[in-house]
């Protein structure tokens, strides 16, 4: 009994700073948006005194609405294109002998060493009016010349899915390592064609890994607030830009946390979706 | 059977899209021109106007300032973090303390800026070099946690039974067996918190006040309203710095074992 209830304190002892640094600063302050949502702004950029649904009230206008739509499809088409591509590159990593998947995984890690703003800012110079791809592209006839690759919705898809492929292909490879490449063989001995036998075999033996990748473009994509702040322009904006504006811009806080405050459902809702789906199929394991 | 040569050219496609941006840029800090339109030769002058621009050195300090300090503190509670949940694993406590340390790896930085701004704001702290490394320890402590954790999992829990077999009490099993076995994921984690803080640009944004810039910030600003060559040449350092940086890192982890 004495030594359990000593077990116990020990426990205590050593849980709690990070209990104490964490509720502090991540527990409470998400706390506070929920709050802070229903409160009044004063004129002077800070909080005032009182309770009001406004901030939520306002949340109901077009402008919000299509930013919200925006921004969900943004993530959808990312997380879409990213599949897409590393599907294949984690299928042909799991094949390729050990020397060369050390060099290749090193290839695909090391562009990502650099600085985030440089890799988007990179981004943005190709992409510019006098940029390479725009005078190629205009050269070969395939846009006019005032067609601008710039500053829309299109171009915040291509930088997201730069910005967040090698996370998709990490998990996809990770889970194609473990597939039993035999069962391909099988399947096509069984008269399956090759595409068949990759819909059908190989798709579903690497689905934890594929849930993973999906989640690691989806959700970082819906709070983006960078990349389509330096490639998207006005026609690119997405909820995360809404929310830095109010900050930065207006000084609304509340209003923020209002727009904060969607975002956090939208987050949670993939994962409580997955976190259960997961929990019906399978006995309970670690989700990612 | 004959194999599909499909997957290897989308994995070639993609490695030529994820170099491309990065080779311009590279080649652009060394044109002489000053607009991206044409290459005028080469010229180093964009590295020579970068040392005369004090701004940037500022920031550049501040940067490695926070990053020292928050990497120090998070590694303390971090490291606390993953002892616990390694070795209460069962106990509902821990249950409750692993979803705590797990979420905020999930959570959009974003959402982690706006509620710790929300925080300073109504407790009246003033934003500033501080707020910036309370923020910066708070999403390392997860990082941290996680790769020690990763690293207790991984060894064999009979060596620490037979320290205390042998004698040894809880403290002296804690600094001679488990220390030293932790310490490659202490490394490890400690250059991921430092990474990590060092190129931190949302959360940091948010916090910051006047005067607290730090090297993200400062890029940021000059990418919207700065000029593009100074920022290639900028760019281009910090390259060949991370990749000495990992380089050197490898280095020593491989002629560990």
């Amino acid at each position: 009994m004495k030594r359990e209830s000593r077990q116990k304190v020990r426990e205590s002892l050593v849980s709690f700073p990070s209990l104490f640094w964490l509720s502090l600063f991540f527990i409470v302050p998400t706390l506070f948006v929920f709050a802070i949502a229903l409160k009044p702004a004063n004129p002077y950029g800070g909080i005032g005194s009182g309770w009001t649904w406004d901030n939520l009230r306002s949340l109901v206008n077009p402008n919000y609405l299509a930013v919200a739509w925006r921004t969900l499809w943004i993530s959808v088409l990312s997380a879409a294109v990213c599949i897409v591509l590393a599907t294949p590159i984690g299928y042909y990593l799991a094949r390729v002998t050990a020397r060369w998947k050390g060099f290749f995984l090193m290839l695909i890690i090391v562009p990502f060493w650099t600085n985030f703003l440089i890799r988007i800012f990179a981004w943005k110079v190709l992409l510019h009016p006098e940029g390479a791809i725009k005078k190629a592209l205009a050269f070969s006839g395939l846009i006019g010349p005032q067609t601008s690759l710039l500053y829309n919705a299109g171009a915040v898809v291509l930088v997201t899915v730069y910005t967040f492929l090698p996370f998709t292909i990490l998990p996809i490879y990770a889970a194609a390592e473990k597939f039993d490449f035999q069962l391909l063989e099988a399947a096509r001995d069984l008269g399956a064609k090759r595409l068949q036998a990759f819909a059908k075999v190989f798709l579903p033996g690497i689905r934890r890994g594929l849930i993973t990748a999906v989640l690691f473009v989806f959700i970082p994509a819906l709070g983006s607030y960078v990349i389509p702040d330096i490639v998207g322009g006005p026609s690119g904006e997405m909820i995360g830009n809404k929310i830095a504006q109010r900050v930065f811009v207006d000084r609304n806080l509340p209003q923020a946390s209002a727009l904060s405050i969607v975002l956090i459902l939208s987050v949670l809702a993939p994962l409580v979706t997955v976190l259960v789906l997961q929990r019906k199929r399978d006995k309970p394991e670690s989700l990612l | 059977m004959r194999r599909s040569r499909f997957p290897f050219i989308v994995t070639m496609a993609v490695l030529f899209f994820f170099y491309l941006p990065i080779i311009i840029l590279i080649v652009n800090s060394f044109n002489a021109s000053r607009f991206e339109s044409g290459w005028q030769g080469f010229s180093l002058m964009w590295y020579k106007r970068l040392f005369h621009e004090p701004e940037i050195w500022r920031a550049a300090r501040n940067s490695l300032l926070i990053a020292a300090a928050a990497t120090a503190v998070s590694l303390v509670i971090g490291t606390t973090a993953a002892i616990a949940l390694h070795r209460f694993a069962r106990s509902r406590l821990q249950r409750f303390h692993f979803g705590l340390v797990y979420t905020p790896l999930v959570v959009p930085e974003i959402l982690m800026g706006i509620s710790l701004l929300m925080l300073f704001v109504t407790a009246g702290v003033e934003l500033g070099l501080f707020t910036i490394f309370l923020a910066h320890v708070t999403f390392c402590i997860s990082f941290v946690a996680m790769t020690v954790l990763a690293r207790l999992q991984d060894f064999d829990e009979s060596i620490v039974e037979a320290a205390q077999d042998l004698g040894a009490g809880w403290w002296a099993t804690t600094r001679r067996v488990l220390l030293p076995m932790l310490l490659p994921g202490l490394i490890a984690g400690g250059l991921l918190a430092f990474t990590l803080s060092i190129d931190d640009f949302v959360i940091t944004f948010f916090v910051a006040g006047p005067g607290s810039t730090t090297l993200p910030i400062r890029v940021y600003s000059m990418i919207k309203y700065g000029s593009p060559p100074l920022i290639n040449a900028l760019s281009t350092i910090l390259l060949v710095l991370t990749f000495t940086a990992v380089a050197a890192s490898q280095r020593l982890s491989r002629s560990r074992h």
